[in-house]
């Protein structure tokens, strides 16, 4: 019965993460093609769903440990989904604020290259696909490559912002522009660090090792 | 933390039948620790070899050492009255002497003599109050122990060992025949009672191991499997035995 009742939540969630996934893709896709309405049905359609499936989620979870009381790897595994699936909704606010920024962005002439926001989006799709991936195959080794490769998604914003820095500088014009850009950068980061929270809870669920905040190391441990 | 209860190489056979296999443990003071493990695995068995009960079965026996606050229990100068007074037990039903409820708390002192009959009202209100019936009983002193509620009685039980002054108390499945209110109640004086007393407690029922114990021991085919916080076992277990125990898998 826990066990039909756990396949049956990590199903629930797998649901949620590929609808996220589908709407940081349509985020970056939506600016890029000048696709507005791609933007507004993230915006409109897809991110009341992914409330949906957070209460659900969030309500199987309770009746779970209510009903079950899960110990041990069980413990493990309904706990880390109640926080992937807060990790998911977040993530897909910060896609509708991509998708927000975006709708104003198209709205005005375009400031300069978004290669490095479109370098950005990928690779946030990408780290929060190989965290789901990490999830559904218990994949320890690629959960660690996910946590390892935030930072290249980090260095792609402090350039983002070096760079509106020197426009804004030089452009008064282009600050409410620029600002908008810096936002979308912000929240492709934000992804980034929600999709490493999610690579760390799959270490947790496996092994039971807390790598959070470099737990690891901590000789206090 | 020190260490009040330690086996050596502990092992226990009934006849031909190896019950416990070189169990080797430290029980800390002051702390509840939890015998777990599938019926039969030998958890009942280990908890009465640390009071020595079961010299009570025919055809027993015990290699290797248990040392109760450092002196070796299993040795011919052993004086089992005193170890009992020292190491008390509480059983799954509550077992009242059918006396009334200050003739079972004084039973022990008149026994053996502990104080005098000037001292019995004090010893009455202490042991009692150790239990948290003081109030309750305290104008029903004379009242027959059968008379009381379930609970009641297993608190008078705990109660009964006190006066005697134990330092270990050994728990066999004490919740097992009460309700879950009951059991809240009894579980919260467990954790009052550690305060003086180091307390084992065997139990079936996993959510009690880890709510109301400190330490828990995983026991399966007479082996100590695991053994360690119990915070740290319900959540990481190291044996993979111990994880297929407590999430169910079998036992």
């Amino acid at each position: 019965m826990l066990t039909e009742k756990m396949v049956e939540l990590k199903h629930r969630l797998l649901e949620d993460a590929a609808l996220v996934e589908d709407m940081i893709a349509k985020s970056t896709k939506g600016l890029l093609e000048k696709n507005v309405a791609l933007l507004q049905e993230v915006i409109n359609t897809e991110e009341p769903k992914v409330n949906d499936y957070d209460r659900a989620i969030e309500k199987m979870c309770v009746e779970l440990i209510a009903q079950f009381e899960p110990v041990a790897r069980d413990l493990r595994l309904v706990v880390m989904i109640i926080k992937m699936n807060k990790d998911l909704e977040r993530m897909a606010d910060h896609a509708v604020n991509i998708c927000e920024s975006g709708v104003f962005l198209l709205s005005n002439p375009i400031l300069g290259s978004y290669d490095d926001l479109r370098l950005m989006g990928e690779n946030a799709v990408k780290m929060l696909k190989d965290s789901i991936n990490a999830f559904v195959n218990e994949d320890v080794h690629l959960a660690q490559l996910v946590c390892n490769r935030d930072n290249i998604v980090d260095n792609t914003g402090d350039k983002i912002l070096k760079d509106l820095i020197e426009v804004m500088r030089g452009k008064k014009d282009a600050i409410p522009r620029s600002l908008q850009l810096m936002r979308i950068a912000h929240n492709f980061e934000r992804i980034a660090d929600l999709s490493t929270n999610i690579a760390e809870e799959v270490i947790y669920i496996v092994e039971g090792r807390d790598i959070k905040h470099h737990q690891a190391d901590n000789p206090l441990r | 933390m020190h260490t009040m209860i330690e086996t050596h190489q502990l092992n226990f056979f009934y006849g031909s039948f190896h019950g416990l296999i070189d169990i080797n443990l430290a029980v800390a003071q002051y702390q509840i620790t939890a015998l777990i493990g599938p019926s039969g695995c030998g958890k009942s068995t280990l908890l009465r070899t640390f009071n020595r009960m079961n010299d009570l079965i025919e055809n027993v026996r015990v290699t290797g050492r248990v040392f109760i606050d450092g002196v070796d229990i299993y040795t011919p100068q052993t004086d089992l009255v005193n170890l009992r007074k020292k190491v008390g037990m509480v059983f799954q039903r509550p077992n009242p002497f059918a006396l009334s409820v200050a003739e079972n708390i004084l039973f022990s002192v008149k026994i053996h003599k502990t104080a005098p009959a000037s001292q019995y009202e004090a010893i009455l209100e202490e042991s009692l109050r150790a239990v948290d019936l003081w109030e309750a009983l305290k104008d029903k002193l004379h009242r027959s122990a059968l008379q009381l509620s379930l609970e009641q009685q297993q608190r008078l039980c705990i109660a009964r060992l006190l006066p005697v002054k134990p330092d270990i108390l050994l728990m066999d499945e004490p919740c097992s025949a009460l309700d879950p209110m009951s059991t809240a109640h009894i579980e919260e004086l467990m954790r009052m009672l550690k305060v003086n007393y180091t307390i084992l407690i065997v139990t079936h029922n996993m959510q009690q191991a880890a709510r109301v114990s400190d330490f828990a021991a995983f026991l399966y085919l007479g082996e100590l499997i695991e053994f360690g916080s119990t915070e740290k076992m319900f959540t990481v277990p190291k044996d993979r035995r111990t994880e297929e125990y407590l999430t169910g898998k079998f036992g």
